[in-house]
């Protein structure tokens, strides 16, 4: 049965006097890509953050496949719950070999056959087992992301939260990791949740859109009604008109 | 104004040979928008920045002819060099975060910028700023010129270094990458700020970036470079009629919001693009 994989019912964050985030809901069905969009400092971040664990000011309710989540992540959420961030610069360990990179999360969840497992995890973001000695530095931005997925995957979770994960990237660098995320999602019957500014980008990748402004979900819409221009707040039609412009200029 | 590139090589000397990132470029700009595009490492940064004469101490430049404004740039010296640099060309770089100073006040870094290049006092330079500010649409200028790089958001630090480039009133400006530590809002508000005064100014730009929508949106030309050449010149209007594969494949790898696709093309690169 196809359930709720991400459910969050008001969700609110705060830093300090400052609500972030302000009483949001939406559901991500699993199986599936949803979308976070919006201008910077639109909250959509820092939502994400949040249900990471990597915010714990945060009030409301939150579910992972029907659990609720408390605002410290227990060790099993995290085996359920990885995430990819927008920097493969800052976002792998400089003085860490790759090996060393992916054998972390297998340890700490205590995952048997590791060097059958590392093997396996290159093999699948079509890395050549010769990166596994390698140092991040030694990699092309291309590569360190799909390094940053393979770590993301290699302990077997359910969701991945994606924070741009293109947006430091080549275009062409691009269409590589979006048709390889595009392509694990079937595969493993990941769900996504995705953060991103570039509506295209998004699109690509998402079924189900939210746009967020100030703070707040404007508008939650299918990626078909965005595409054909069904939308129906003001916000959702500039970043629209405003992607075509710039996006489909050639 | 008038710069002239022919046969320009940059290369780095590397334990295990040297490495040319430039090979060979030639172009000419004059008062218009000119665009390079390429991914990173094609070598378009240091093709611009090699104007300058801003390049990394280990690069060593060589060049047939590279004039900007019939002064020699490849025999200029540091101080007939500075008289270039900022005063009749300047650069903006990619990300405000790391190209302002966080130790100073927006407002005084204009101008500083301001009296190294038009000297007067301290009042005079602080009441540019400030003027400079309102040109580069701050709605107060006033409280963004005592405001500390920290205290601004990525748009408007960009509008910062936009209006301390502006400050000596340079002929020509270099934009490597002026937006994309932007998100798409606010990138389109910058490139509007940057064409509008380029047009009002009477300046040349010469818009490097990695986007081909955007530069071609907002450029006349558009230089296409890969590994360290350029392969294709097109009028911005033009890009339909592109002929080169790579630029082709650069435009077809992009998502497209009214055209989905189940999978994106992939680049295959030809060996034969690197023969030039």
């Amino acid at each position: 049965m196809v359930g709720r994989m991400i459910e969050a019912e008001n969700l609110t964050v705060r830093f300090g006097n400052l609500e972030a985030v302000k009483s949001v809901s939406f559901q991500v069905e699993e199986g599936t890509c949803f979308g976070l969009v919006g201008e910077s400092g639109s909250g959509k971040s820092t939502l994400l953050r949040a249900l990471a664990g990597l915010n714990p000011d945060w009030s409301g309710r939150l579910r992972i496949a029907g659990d609720n989540l408390a605002p410290h992540r227990s060790k099993a959420f995290f085996r359920r719950v990885q995430m990819v961030f927008q920097d493969p610069y800052g976002s792998l360990h400089p003085r860490q070999t790759i090996d060393r990179i992916l054998s972390e999360p297998l340890i700490v969840h205590k995952f048997g056959d590791i060097d059958a497992r590392i093997r396996r995890g290159l093999d699948e973001v079509s890395l050549p087992a010769s990166v596994r000695f390698r140092y991040p530095h030694q990699l092309s931005g291309g590569q360190r992301q799909r390094v940053a997925i393979a770590r993301a995957l290699i302990a077997e979770p359910e969701v991945l939260l994606l924070d741009e994960p293109t947006s430091a990237l080549d275009v062409s660098v691009q269409a590589e990791i979006l048709n390889l995320l595009g392509d694990l999602r079937v595969a493993r019957g990941l769900t996504y949740l995705m953060v991103g500014h570039n509506l295209a980008v998004v699109t690509h990748l998402c079924q189900r859109i939210a746009v967020m402004q100030q703070g707040v979900i404007v508008e939650t819409l299918s990626a078909n009604d965005l595409r054909s221009g069904n939308v129906t707040h003001p916000h959702t039609a500039g970043l629209r008109q405003l992607s075509l412009e710039l996006t489909e200029a050639c | 104004m008038t710069v002239k590139v022919r046969n320009l090589r940059v290369t780095f000397p590397l334990p295990q040979g040297a490495v040319e990132a430039v090979k060979g470029v030639s172009l000419d700009l004059g008062r218009e928008k000119v665009g390079i595009v390429g991914e990173s490492g094609s070598g378009k940064s240091l093709t611009a920045r090699s104007i300058l004469k801003l390049l990394p101490k280990q690069a060593r430049m060589t060049a047939d002819e590279l004039t900007f404004d019939g002064i020699d740039v490849l025999k200029a010296g540091e101080t007939a060099m500075r008289r270039i640099r900022g005063h009749r060309a300047g650069l903006i770089m990619q990300d405000p975060k790391y190209s302002l100073n966080p130790v100073m006040s927006a407002g005084g870094q204009i101008a500083e910028a301001w009296r190294a290049h038009r000297g007067g006092s301290r009042k005079e330079a602080m009441e540019a700023a400030i003027d400079l500010l309102a040109q580069v649409q701050i709605r107060d200028p006033m409280r963004v010129a005592n405001s500390y790089p920290h205290e601004l958001s990525g748009g408007m630090g960009q509008r910062v270094m936009i209006a301390m480039m502006l400050a000596p009133g340079p002929e020509l400006l270099i934009a490597d990458e002026p937006t994309s530590a932007l998100d798409a809002t606010v990138q389109a508000e910058i490139m509007r700020l940057i064409e509008d005064l380029v047009s009002r100014r009477g300046m040349g730009l010469v818009l490097i970036s990695h986007d081909l929508p955007l530069v071609s949106h907002f450029c006349d030309r558009v230089l296409v470079m890969y590994a360290g050449r350029i392969v294709e010149e097109l009028r911005a209007s033009e890009f339909g009629k592109a002929q080169h594969p790579y630029t082709r494949g650069l435009l077809e790898c992009l998502p497209s919001l009214t055209h989905p696709t189940d999978r994106l093309k992939g680049m295959r690169r030809d060996p034969s693009w690197l023969a030039g």
